[in-house]
């Protein structure tokens, strides 16, 4: 392990992590034991072949700072949905109950800081929180394990459908190279319960920092739960994210993963379907320009029979830019009658840039349906001529066949100031072809 | 309005128009025949601007500009339109996206004011209503899983909204059964007006008792190899290609 990281790993075991309740204490304890077994990865394993994250160690890496930096509520509007309902604001990964809104008196569900939640006695937590995450082969996510400070803890009863969607936004204004956030966010939905989520990441400032976040969710039996997450950080940041979800009977979980920020990003999108009925979709769309690296790797967990699963990643990269998108899925002995289906399909702008996609099915069953498919093209020139010939000029017609080739990952957002605001988003960035 | 000159054009190396001329004034109906590989396809592809072929010699003149010049999109300005032999379909982009886009964007380069949804969407209607369009066509896709029917007709209604001053008809008539056709050529006739003109390129006579030319001109081996009245389609379609060409000087094809 290196100086550099040993110095950080020493810097984040002193910082102010949440309270450490005695079961938490032990998992850490745990995870910081995984930290230095697992060692930093690098492009020698499988996991990482393609996506070589050394230079993150080439930051000045230190623990970000808590409320060393002033942000006013002006600086968010850019970056809230007009949806209505609770907005949790997260500076440099520390709750700011100053720039949130949370649940009103009497509500039906909880939405809190987890290391508030965490010191008013934790009700609930120890049956989930970093129960779901395993950290035991991955670095990043042990890290996290080990050393996170706040993220967002959502909880919805049995029986109860939230009206508007819960905001999570998680902003980076340090003007400190290197700063890193450790961000832990756990979301239960009871049974039958229904809730949206959208999850935004994004910078304040121009300096180059680390985010490393964890998502859990666990959609109780019948449960509904959207999860949309939103990555524009700025061009020097480094952002690697996991999501687990687990599913239990009859539930049905949508996710997003939009990606379009960081100089390095790596998000790891995982679903166990652990009891028969269970539906998920893994919607991704990554936008890649510059130099930037965006990789995904997600994984479908057919344990249990008579669940389906959907995946569609599209990939659209310009100018220098790598995509990585690689698609395990396992259907398990016990998974009969599991039907899954993966796409994954990218639209490569230069000839400069690079996309390695990589399907990764194991299946134990044998009465099953699945199917996966890559693609990798240009625009269609025969699409292009035709818009053209009708009066629409060349930029006018590549950006609206770009809009075409996103607008299926987009549609399948339900949160209509999400969807618009993508428009646009894919808009601004191909405006100049 | 339209002037073409000793047109030479190909692709990847391989000459397919030798030397073409025609000249068509506003409120004409010109019908292109010829048999197959004759350079039709090309002739449509050359004045809509497409990449892939190379003009190697002449000239085309429309409306008094250098055509040639032209981008594709720029033609489409000047008034230019073809309806594709093959349309194409472009999922994801909106029917109605696209054409009231196309719209606004000629309207625009004849500094005329653009029209807003509401005014746009009465204007597709009617449109629609004249060549029998299901109107639910323009909530979908470009063409997306339409039948072949209704991309041929999609074409002429694109024609209709957008009302260009020369339309080239590439083997409109190809995969239409006759009561398509029927629709198609009726739409046709509709929009003929004193001030255009219409360029029909077909393989086949049918189309023709339905658009009624002022003229036909026989195509082969790149150039026209003959011209006449609407019954030099007729005799055609009784006598096959064959005496025409070996009535022409270049012998048999």
């Amino acid at each position: 392990m290196s100086d550099a990281l040993q110095k950080f790993l020493e810097a984040s075991s002193s910082a102010d992590t949440a309270a450490c309740l005695p079961w938490l204490k032990t998992i850490r304890d745990s995870a910081r034991a995984r930290l230095r077994e697992t060692g930093f990865p690098n492009t020698r394993q499988e996991e990482w072949r393609f996506t070589n994250v050394a230079p993150l160690l080439e930051l000045p890496l230190h623990p970000a700072a808590q409320n060393g930096h002033r942000v006013s509520a002006g600086d968010l509007e850019p970056f809230r949905f007009d949806v209505g309902g609770v907005c949790l604001v997260f500076v440099d990964g520390w709750f700011r109950p100053d720039l949130s809104s949370v649940p009103p008196q009497g509500a039906r569900f909880e939405a809190d800081s987890l290391r508030e939640r965490l010191k008013g006695g934790a009700d609930g937590l120890q049956k989930h929180l970093a129960r779901h995450a395993s950290f035991d082969t991955n670095f990043f996510t042990a890290l996290n394990t080990a050393f996170f400070q706040d993220g967002a803890f959502i909880s919805v009863p049995a029986g109860v459908a939230l009206e508007h969607p819960v905001q999570l936004l998680f902003v980076a204004s340090s003007e400190q190279p290197g700063a890193a956030a450790q961000t832990r966010n756990l979301i239960l939905a009871d049974r039958g319960a229904a809730v949206k989520v959208v999850e935004t990441y994004v910078s304040l400032t121009a300096a180059p920092y680390f985010t490393n976040a964890v998502t859990e969710l666990v959609v109780g039996p019948e449960a509904h739960v959207e999860h949309c997450r939103i990555q524009n950080e700025n061009l020097r940041a480094f952002h690697i994210a996991a999501v687990q979800s687990v599913l239990e009977k009859d539930s049905r979980w949508l996710s997003h993963s939009i990606a379009s920020g960081g100089r390095f990003a790596r998000n790891q999108i995982q679903a166990l379907l652990n009891a028969p009925g269970a539906e998920a979709v893994l919607n991704g769309l990554y936008l890649g320009r510059d130099e930037q690296l965006i990789d995904h790797h997600t994984v479908v967990d057919h344990a249990k029979p008579n669940c389906e699963s959907h995946e569609y990643y599209h990939g659209i990269l310009a100018d220098r830019s790598h995509g990585v998108f690689n698609g395990k899925i396992f259907v398990r002995q016990d998974a009969q009658k599991t039907n899954a289906k993966q796409t994954n399909r990218n639209l490569v702008l230069s000839e400069n840039a690079v996309i390695d996609t990589k399907p990764q099915l194991e299946i134990f069953a044998d009465d099953v349906k699945c199917t996966h498919g890559a693609t990798v093209g240009q625009l269609n020139d025969e699409a292009l001529f035709y818009l053209q010939s009708r009066g629409i000029g060349a930029d006018h017609a590549r950006r609206m066949l770009i809009r075409a080739f996103a607008s299926d990952v987009v549609g399948r957002i339900t949160i209509e100031p999400v969807r618009e605001r993508l428009d646009s988003l894919l808009a601004k960035r191909f405006d100049h072809g | 309005m339209l002037d073409i000159r000793n047109l030479s054009a190909g692709v990847d190396g391989k000459e397919i128009l030798k030397g073409l001329g025609l000249t068509v004034k506003r409120g004409e109906v010109h019908a292109i025949m010829g048999p197959n590989g004759s350079g039709k396809s090309t002739l449509a592809g050359v004045l809509a601007g497409r990449g892939e072929y190379t003009v190697t010699g002449g000239s085309v003149t429309f409306n008094g500009v250098d055509l040639l010049e032209l981008k594709p999109e720029k033609r489409a300005h000047a008034g230019l339109f073809l309806a594709f032999q093959y349309p194409v379909e472009i999922p994801g982009v909106n029917s109605t996206v696209f054409l009231k886009a196309a719209f606004n964007e000629c309207r625009k380069s004849r500094n005329e004011e653009e029209l807003d949804s509401f005014e746009f969407l009465a204007l597709v209607k009617q449109k629609a209503k004249m060549l029998e369009l299901d109107p639910s066509l323009l909530n979908r896709s470009v063409n997306e899983g339409f039948s072949g029917g209704e991309k041929k007709r999609n074409e002429i209604f694109q024609m209709a909204v957008l009302e260009p001053s020369l339309a080239i008809l590439d083997e409109t008539d190809s995969g239409l059964d006759i009561d398509a056709l029927k629709i198609v050529a009726n739409g046709v006739n509709k929009l003929r007006r004193p001030d255009n003109a219409t360029l029909v390129i077909t393989h086949y006579q049918r189309l023709l008792n339905y658009i009624v030319p002022d003229f036909v001109h026989v195509l082969a081996r790149g150039k026209i190899i003959k011209s006449g009245g609407k019954e030099l389609a007729l005799e055609l379609e009784e006598r096959g290609y064959d005496w025409v060409l070996d009535g022409s000087a270049n012998g048999k094809p």
